[in-house]
């Protein structure tokens, strides 16, 4: 087999029309809606999760909105009670578990395969699946809250007041089938991203050669497979002890089960849950810092080891979420001193990525103005969270404003200025048109100060005893004027995300056109045209160091001698990405989102009734029967020759272990 | 520099008052307002070092902007410019590392201290012990003498303690999650079904201070307020000797006639008043009603007006509480607040 030819090839992404033609042809979905249902391709499921999940950024900031005016003053009678505690949990779960981590999963699903240098994910199908899944957890929960069904008991719904005897009805059901619904596409994403990097990157790609944003990427796909389990056990046990006929007591103190152990199944899932956020993130800044410094990362090797020293330690201190429970003390010292540790290796990466601007010559466009913001808001946060590790001052802040500073302060500066970052710095990648500078700017600008506005003065009114989910306060508590300045700075954040908005519809129309690589940047998504073309790579790349875009990259061997006919990717070995075999990868089908829909149904009358297991299951495998069916399913393998890994000699051989 | 501490000191209390983590009145909450003195210093000098580094690192002279760069020429890393940037790091992470120990330790040494009144012998400590329990939305509070068990006081919402003395809070939950927090006393302790747990506290300065339930606990969380009155020894002995005692005897006709009321409505369903024949214990304990500051844990004052409107409708003022609306007449309800006033 001939996989790699060693001769150059220039011009690799510009294959002649007809053979483009072809390509197009052989790679894009089937036409119409029903072919936009089927389709699997990545670019798809990663655009579709983004704008999902940036749509639910925008609806869960409106419900932020309505808060903000109900606190503004004192006793408002905006919202009663029961409509405000809707509208917190609503947020607060659509902001975790609809926007952050599938929005992360989408820009990873949709670049992940473009840096390593293949043409799909690993298994389309089931990326496909994992979309509609999460979309239908999504329509689940809104569906609820536009019903007045929306859950009610916040985004980590304790027992027992989420329990059968303080929340009847099926406010929490609905929440709780939610989580399931969305931890599934998660946990598909995930597995996605792992088998993609460990097995299709570009020859010569390396372990030490990924680019830190597909580190980021897989490190958190990790962590979701550890993390994601943890919750929907809780939130499982949390539906069973709520199902009529069913009626488990695993949470009920009068029958023998324990409400602490809902909060360590919840926070061995939920601290994770922020570096899930978090680390894709990272992985934002350091590209745009690469790229905007113009110069390699500084401390490439450091900054992975601190992500993955991130992930292990991020496990080990869910318990400063509990400082208040009736824990032990010697158990609680252990839990300071790990979510001290943390700061270690976040501090690392801060420290590896001004290094980098330092050492480079930054060009500050819009992307770097949020990687700025970032750094700013983020640190703050980061060392706010030091004080929250401390078991004195937590117990004493724990639950009120000062948390609630601290995580926007962590979660928006951390994840989502990186994220708009992001947006300014793909959207030529998306579209093949640059988002405005000048709207930008104002964008950003908008957004920090708006942000600091709102979220700063809430530091002071925890301190100034202002607890968490109150729907209001008496006035005697002087907590009025603070609270009406984070309002006016909510409302300037609103106007920022209007700003960004206006900018999408005037730059798709007639921003300027980009070329392929318009920040002049290093990695491989950078060398196909904007947008890239179905295939992704006429020619998949092969690559001799960390920055393929910046080591003259038409001089490079890629990859020949993958089919025309059928949609064939190449799979390297895990550690030093050496060919290894031809995979075919399945074609564009239906089934997935039948599947989708047989699940999202199941949860639906789980809500109900218990058969809804056996039942959903009989469905789901009847679906499963189609989906595998042998006519569906293409051949991996022909028989003979082909399945057979290609003699080493063929391979190009990683030069040394750094580049 | 005296000048700028006690400007500073100044600001801090007017800032921060009667309901704040800043403004300690007590043993606990002082050594947890020390220790985030020192915090905050320490982690400001942090930022501001950061933020200096980035500042420098996007000198304007440094920086290109827009438009001034020259497309896809890449730096080439100079050897000695990267030892010296190298150098500067790792000194940042051994110093971080330093830094983040000096604070492990601070805070350990604090933990200790905030909880050494735990760890002594309750003989010899001769705490006052109050029981705590929560409810769905209000706190029921119960000082257990020991010497008299008889004297047994309940009340509700409204902490007395002396100054001085330990103060040994037992903490249960009748229903959900609530989580006690007086900040200018001490931290807060959460109170889960089935767990019960205990708090120390000693308050050192007398006044008037305000707590708040932590912990989410359903509709009316943000109305689930305490008072928190910390006072000599001598005046709390008089609070405790006058609350002890039964309700006094309704003296005028009109609240003669609110005992009635009271007791020929729902309101004997749910409440207790010591002395007569009501004695349920659903509701707050209501014998000494007129003398505290506050209704429905802390969500209005306790005057004659919030009393009668809360009577009629609890429901105007706390949507959601589990007291229903009473649909009495006027000069019944006139008697009752009567009454119920007369209870000091």
């Amino acid at each position: 087999m001939n996989a790699v030819a060693r001769s150059p090839i220039r011009n690799i992404n510009a294959p002649d029309a007809m053979s483009h033609r072809s390509m197009e042809a052989l790679w894009s979905r089937p036409p119409g809606i029903l072919g936009w249902l089927c389709s699997t391709n990545h670019k798809d499921i990663g655009l579709r999760y983004i704008v999902t999940a940036f749509t639910f950024f925008g609806l869960a900031g409106i419900l932020a909105l309505l808060m903000r005016i109900q606190l503004a003053f004192p006793e408002m009678h905006f919202l009663g009670p029961d409509a405000y505690n809707q509208i917190f949990t609503v947020h607060g779960s659509t902001m975790m578990f609809l926007f952050a981590v599938p929005v992360m999963e989408g820009i990873g699903l949709y670049f992940v395969p473009l840096m390593v240098g293949t043409r799909n994910v690993a298994f389309p199908r089931m990326n496909a699946f994992g979309y509609f899944t999460y979309l239908a957890g999504g329509l689940l929960m809104w569906g609820g809250l536009l019903t007045n069904t929306g859950a009610d008991t916040g985004w980590f719904s304790y027992v027992p007041l989420s329990g059968p005897q303080f929340s009847p009805g099926h406010r929490v059901d609905i929440w709780a089938d939610m989580i399931t619904l969305t931890e599934i596409a998660a946990l598909v994403g995930a597995v996605e991203i792992i088998t993609t990097v460990f097995k299709q990157r570009a020859p010569g790609m390396s372990l030490n050669r990924i680019p830190l944003f597909v580190w980021a990427q897989v490190i958190t796909s990790f962590m979701i497979i550890f993390a994601m389990p943890s919750v929907m056990v809780a939130s499982g046990f949390l539906a069973m002890d709520r199902l009529a006929h069913v009626n488990t007591h695993f949470f009920n103190p009068a029958e023998g089960g324990d409400a602490l152990l809902y909060q360590h199944l919840f926070w061995f899932f939920g601290h994770p849950e922020v570096y899930i956020i978090f680390i894709p993130a990272t992985g934002f800044v350091s590209t745009m810092v690469e790229t905007f410094s113009d110069r390699r990362i500084f401390g490439y090797t450091p900054l992975v080891l601190s992500l993955i020293a991130t992930a292990f330690i991020g496990f080990g201190l869910w318990v400063h979420h509990m400082f208040a429970t009736p824990l032990p003390n010697l158990g609680r010292s252990f839990f300071t001193a790990s979510s001290m540790m943390i700061a270690i290796p976040n501090g690392i990466q801060i420290f590896c990525w001004i290094a980098t601007l330092w050492g480079g010559r930054p060009r500050l466009h819009t992307p770097l103005w949020f990687v700025m913001g970032f750094f700013f808001i983020f640190v703050m946060g980061g060392l706010t969270g030091v004080m929250l590790a401390s078991v004195p001052l937590d117990i004493q802040v724990h639950d009120t404003y000062f948390v609630v500073a601290h995580f926007h302060y962590v979660l928006i500066g951390g994840a989502v200025f990186p994220f708009f970052g992001a947006l300014y710095y793909w959207f030529p990648k998306w579209t093949g048109r640059m988002l405005n500078e000048s709207l930008g700017k104002l964008n950003f600008w908008t957004l920090f100060i708006g942000f600091n506005m709102a979220f700063f003065p809430m530091h002071i009114l925890g301190l100034k005893g202002m607890t968490r989910r109150i729907y209001t306060y008496v006035p005697e508590t002087g907590w009025g004027n603070l609270n009406l300045l984070a309002t006016i700075g909510a409302g300037i954040i609103g106007i920022s995300v209007l700003l960004f908005l206006i900018n999408v519809f005037i730059s798709r129309k007639s921003g300027a056109i980009a070329d392929a690589n318009p920040w002049a940047a290093p990695s491989l998504e950078w060398s196909v045209s904007s947008p890239p073309p179905e295939y992704n790579f006429y020619h998949p790349p092969s690559v001799i160091g960390r920055d393929p875009l910046w080591q003259n990259p038409e001089e490079q061997p890629v990859v020949v001698g993958l089919s025309k006919e059928k949609r064939e990717v190449l799979n390297t070995t895990i550690i030093d990405a050496r060919p290894e075999h031809k995979y075919e990868l399945a074609i564009d089908s239906i089934w997935p989102l039948l599947l989708a829909i047989v699940v999202g149904l199941t949860m639906l009358w789980f809500i109900f009734s218990p058969w809804a297991i056996p039942g959903g299951a009989l469905g789901s495998l009847i679906v499963l029967y189609c989906w595998f069916w042998r006519g569906n399913e293409p051949q991996p393998f022909a028989e003979g020759a082909e399945a057979n890994p290609p003699p080493p000699e063929n391979a190009p051989v990683p030069q040394g272990a750094v580049s | 520099m005296t000048f700028f501490s006690s400007t500073a000191a100044t600001l801090v209390a007017a800032i921060f008052d009667k309901q704040s983590a800043l403004n300690p009145a007590g043993e606990q909450g002082a050594s947890i307002a020390r220790l985030w003195w020192i915090y905050f210093c320490v982690l400001t000098i942090i930022f501001v070092l950061v933020a200096i580094f980035l500042f420098f690192a996007m000198l304007p002279r440094r920086t290109r902007f827009v438009g001034q760069e020259p497309a896809g020429v890449i730096e080439q890393p100079n050897e000695s410019h990267e030892r010296r940037i190298s150098t500067v790091v790792i000194s940042a992470v051994i110093a971080s590392i330093v830094v983040l120990f000096v604070l492990l330790f601070i805070d350990f040494f604090t933990g200790r201290s905030i909880y050494a009144l735990n760890d002594q012998n309750t003989a010899d400590a001769d705490p006052l012990t109050i029981k705590i329990t929560g409810h769905q939305w209000w706190w029921q509070v119960e000082y257990t003498n020991e010497s008299q068990p008889s004297k047994m006081l309940t009340t509700a919402n409204e902490l007395h303690v002396p100054i001085g003395r330990p103060v040994k809070l037992t903490l249960n939950s009748n229903d959900v999650i609530h989580s006690f927090w007086v900040p200018n006393m001490h931290g807060k302790k959460d109170l889960v079904p089935g767990h019960p747990t205990e708090m120390w506290l000693r308050a050192t300065q007398p006044g008037t201070f305000r707590g708040q339930c932590a912990e989410f606990c359903g509709l009316q969380h943000a109305h689930m307020r305490l008072t928190f009155v910390a006072q000599p020894p001598d005046e709390f002995e008089q609070w405790m000797q006058a609350s002890s005692t039964d309700a006094p005897q309704p003296t005028t006709e009109t609240q003669q006639k609110g005992l009635q009321v009271f007791m020929s409505n729902q309101c004997m369903m749910c409440h207790s008043i010591s002395g007569t024949n009501a004695r349920a214990t659903v509701g707050p304990d209501l014998t000494h009603i007129g003398s505290r500051d506050m209704l429905a844990a802390g969500a209005v004052p306790n005057t004659r007006g919030y009393l009668a409107g809360w009577i009629a409708n609890p429901q105007n003022i706390k949507p959601g509480v589990r007291m229903p609306p009473n649909t009495l007449p006027s000069d019944d309800l006139n008697a009752l607040v009567d009454y119920l006033e007369s209870l000091k």
